[in-house]
């Protein structure tokens, strides 16, 4: 059957009474920079009424997740907050207590406390927290440096444990930016581009990119691909779906993923299976390399992961003897003390098999042609991205200076211009090296467990701040336990921005995201920062970003669209989706360093397989091997009390991290907390499929309900994150439930890598044991609570 | 009149539940009512020779339940099924049933539903 479609229509149309306007969103409600085409129709009264995939997107061709599909019970929950609240700080924790207020009040409330810190502690003693994934949460260093002006912007997450471990092992060794696997987002036709291959072999290690989408990589494009002969490797030690069509599925022990990197390169180093070409002329290092990885034979490795060593080998060839292949590696890889080697293990495979910037291999970012403003010694991450500098640099070098963790992990705080999360936590506790006394919570629900370690220490650390303001959409554990002033956000569909895959560093497709609709008096993180910017009298608001479309036009638009400059917010957002071109191969054509020289921007100019950078701050420049702080290895004592292996952080398509779960037909997919766990080892605990289990090790413990899966590794359990129980009682000590199935209460802080980045979130160690109570959530009462309604 | 049909390749439909919610939101279906469901045979071990996900049968198949009118009210405007327009695998097509059939003799691992 031939059926209608839209592709054509302008970005702003009219249809069956209805304003239909094109748009590519981000979040609020939270999700990756995927830039998902949507067409939101809009009736007389302004009211979003209907929301569709629009097939004009090039990647996502007007497919949809359930989370745009069922926007709507976002926009218009009964729980929303849609005014300004404020707070006295003596009943923090006593959800009656908030009075609304004007936003007027709300920002001369953050000027006077500023001004009372700065002139009793301190600019430094102000803090911003941010969160994962959101539009607004690469906002965090620019509402810390150039709005507030303090040094501590902060990503609260044990070690930095989310994508920018891998993104700064790879600006130390290549000086690029993330290297994204080649689905053709970036080129037109997409697959059909006469200039783009499809990959022969994809390796998903570590990542299950269908419900996840991981920093903007459209997770359905696998299926795309393997439509198109594409063959799979995964390496995890659960079997998902994925790999259940998968040619090799390597189902390591968690945690050991660098002792199987290792065995990988020792494989394609011995069996001469890698680029010669590419190696002698692009790489520096590799007989170091090869040396360090001599050992790592695959029966070594075998040992190690746990898995056949032959099938290691059969692994290795596949991937080196595709003609172009990709890694997609995940989140795994930096929930591990051992991650910064496990990922230089990567980047290794990814350049010696001569996969790095070819067609249908290994993606990353141009960079800009022009050099960074002003000489503040960045490192490569910030030259090869457009990321703003001017605030970091305006900071000054003795304000910089007082970062918290600048002296412990100069590499970490100065590649991201973030103070360190765990010395943070110490810091907020202790009142050493300094006391932080005034905190933003931006975009961030710090200890519903996803952006902290030992949550209870966190919720202890933030009570002790004297005033705490806030940005999000919905009251959240967090807010109602330690802030002081809620700023109500706007969702996607209520706001202009830009978007594009993996920040913009490595940028595959650039999306424009038009207002449609108007709800209560919410704002953009884009219109907080510059209309409090320009209240606290910060200059470059009042003179340069002084609206939304201006800071758009300074900070997205111009900046990171290629060649960019010519074109502003208003012409662009016609086009809605951009797919730029690809150059490949940058390498050999300048494009990759500022100075347009051929080669990368490492201090070599090759791919630093020795990696100069890490030897620079004291640490090891080749990958090694180093077993989880708690497993049944490095403490054995403990494993007999504690005798499962705890993997964290298990996606669901209905949630974003902590986020959805006050909207119904979300939750109705998956209502109650879930832990997968082997069928054996349910037996032998008296554990049946849908019992609430306890968990429980050293640090903390957490309630879940059991899915007996035969997909998990005997002796593994792996929990979902993210919970917390926004029908439940919001007053302190329920906190809408956030302890109850709480998993990050049992990941300890302090236990990143030499660099400071990972932590052991997806190899832990724990106890289960089954309860008699059921803890089942009622949705009957969730659909009434929280059913949509459109005044 | 001609008889419609949705034809699903269940060998690549992931479950990520889009039909699902897209059928839900188009018909104002609360909590506990469904227009289509995603059913799950598996995960379990078809070979035990080893333990990789290949040895695993994991099939997800979407079943329209007695609610599904087919989108009579899309079809009618010559829009496509909100499930279909939604999939994100891309794994199901409406159409008639006479020409669904031809498609499905093409490849295994595919089921055809008749909408009532």
């Amino acid at each position: 059957m031939e059926f209608k479609n839209d592709l054509g229509k302008p970005w702003k149309y009219e249809e069956d009474g209805y304003t239909v306007i094109r748009t590519s969103v981000w979040s609020p409600p939270g999700c990756h920079p995927v830039g998902c085409g949507l067409k939101l129709y809009v009736n007389k009264d302004g009211i979003l009424e209907k929301v569709e995939g629009d097939e004009n997107d090039p990647i996502t061709k007007g497919r949809l997740c359930v989370r745009c599909l069922d926007l709507k019970e976002v926009i218009y929950n009964p729980t929303r907050v849609l005014y300004p609240m404020k707070r006295d700080p003596k009943y923090r924790g006593q959800a009656d207590k908030w009075e609304r207020t004007t936003w007027e009040e709300a920002y001369e409330m953050i000027k006077q406390k500023r001004e009372y810190v700065i002139e009793n502690y301190g600019v430094e003693a102000i803090a911003a927290f941010s969160g994962t994934g959101r539009n607004g949460g690469i906002m965090v260093q620019e509402f810390a440096h150039e709005v507030l002006g303090t040094p501590n912007a902060c990503y609260t997450q044990s070690g930095y444990a989310c994508y920018t471990p891998r993104a700064a092992a790879t600006a130390a060794i290549t000086g690029c930016y993330y290297p994204e696997i080649d689905y053709a987002g970036g080129v037109e036709g997409t697959y059909d581009n006469p200039d783009y291959k499809i990959p022969e072999v994809v390796v998903l290690w570590g990542k299950e990119p269908l419900p996840s989408n991981g920093d903007g990589l459209f997770g359905h494009a696998l299926i795309d691909l393997m439509k198109r002969g594409t063959k799979l490797i995964s390496v995890d030690p659960r079997v998902n779906w994925l790999a259940t069509r998968s040619a090799i599925h390597l189902r390591l022990r968690p945690g050991t993923d660098t002792a199987m990197g290792m065995a990988w390169l020792n494989v394609i180093i011995n069996e001469d299976l890698y680029d010669h070409e590419f190696v002698e002329n692009w790489c520096y290092g590799f007989d170091e390399l090869k040396e360090r990885v001599a050992d790592m034979t695959p029966e070594k490795a075998a040992e190690i992961c746990e898995v056949d060593a032959e099938t290691i080998r059969k692994a290795a060839r596949m991937y080196a003897n595709a003609a172009q292949a990709g890694i997609a590696w995940g989140l795994a890889i930096d929930q591990n003390q051992n991650g910064t080697q496990a990922a230089q293990c990567i980047l290794s495979l990814i350049a010696i098999t001569g996969n790095l910037d070819k067609p249908g291999g290994q993606l990353v970012g141009e960079a800009k042609a022009a050099e960074p403003a002003v000489d503040d010694d960045m490192t490569s991450t910030y030259a090869a991205t457009g990321h703003q500098l001017d605030g970091w640099a305006a900071l000054g070098e003795e304000l910089r200076n007082k970062t918290i963790g600048m002296k412990e992990y100069p590499l970490y705080v100065n590649s991201i211009r973030n103070a360190h999360a765990d010395l943070m936590l110490d810091c907020l506790l202790t009142d050493k090296p300094y006391r932080i006394v005034m905190g933003m919570i931006q975009s961030t629900n710090i200890f519903a467990p996803t952006n902290s370690a030992e949550s209870k220490k966190w919720h202890q650390a933030l009570k002790r701040l004297e005033f705490v303001f806030a940005t999000d959409v919905f009251m959240t554990p967090t807010i109602q336990a330690c802030a002081d002033l809620f700023l109500p956000l706007k969702c996607a569909p209520e706001h202009n921005s830009i978007n594009y895959t993996h920040y913009s560093g490595s940028q595959i497709h650039f999306g424009i995201t038009n207002k449609a609709i108007e709800v209560g008096e919410c704002k953009s993180d884009v219109e907080i920062a510059v209309e409090l910017g320009k209240y606290l009298g910060r200059e470059q608001y009042i003179k340069r970003h002084t609206d939304e479309i201006a800071w758009l036009n300074n900070r997205r638009a111009q900046r990171n669209l290629i060649g960019g400059g010519k074109e502003d917010f208003y012409t662009i957002r016609e086009k809605v989706h951009i797919q730029q071109g690809r150059k490949y191969y940058k390498y050999k054509t300048g494009h990759l360093r500022p100075d347009r020289q051929p080669g990368f921007l490492t201090s070599t100019g090759r791919v630093e397989l020795y990696a100069y950078m890490f030897e620079g701050v004291g640490a090891d420049p080749l990958p090694y091997y180093q077993e989880p702080p708690f497993s049944p290895h490095s403490t054995p004592e403990l494993a007999k009390e504690y005798p499962f292996i705890l993997t964290t952080g298990a996606r669901t398509y209905a949630y974003f991290h902590s986020e959805h779960r006050q909207v119904p037909l979300l939750r109705e997919l998956n209502p109650n907390p879930l832990i997968e766990i082997n069928p054996e080892d349910a037996k032998e605990l008296g554990i049946v499929d849908g019992q609430w289990v306890e968990i429980s090790n050293q640090f903390g413990s957490a309630k879940l309900k059991a899915k007996v899966m035969p997909t998990v590794r005997k002796g593994t359990v792996m929990a979902q994150h993210g919970w917390w129980f926004p029908e439940q009682d919001g007053n302190e000590p329920n906190l809408y439930g956030v302890w109850q199935s709480n998993i990050n209460t049992l990941i300890p802080n302090h236990y990143n890598g030499s660099l400071g980045f990972g932590a052991p979130y997806k190899c832990m160690i724990c106890k289960v044991t089954p309860l008699k109570e059921n803890y089942d959530v009622d949705m009957n009462e969730i659909q009434e609570k929280f059913k949509k309604v459109v005044d | 009149m001609a008889q419609y049909g949705l034809l699903i390749d269940y060998e690549l439909c992931t479950g990520c539940q889009s039909c699902e919610v897209a059928c839900k939101v188009e018909h104002d279906f609360p909590v506990g009512k469904w227009g289509i469901r995603v059913f799950d045979d598996g995960p379990w071990q078809k070979d035990d020779s080893n333990d990789e996900g290949s040895s695993f049968n994991w099939n997800k198949i979407p079943v329209p339940t007695d609610l599904c009118d087919g989108c009579e009210d899309r079809v009618n405007a010559g829009k496509k099924p909100t499930c279909v327009h939604h999939c994100l695998a891309d794994v199901m097509t409406f159409g008639t049933l006479e020409e669904l059939s031809k498609e499905l003799a093409k490849k295994p691992k595919q089921v055809l539903w008749v909408i009532k």
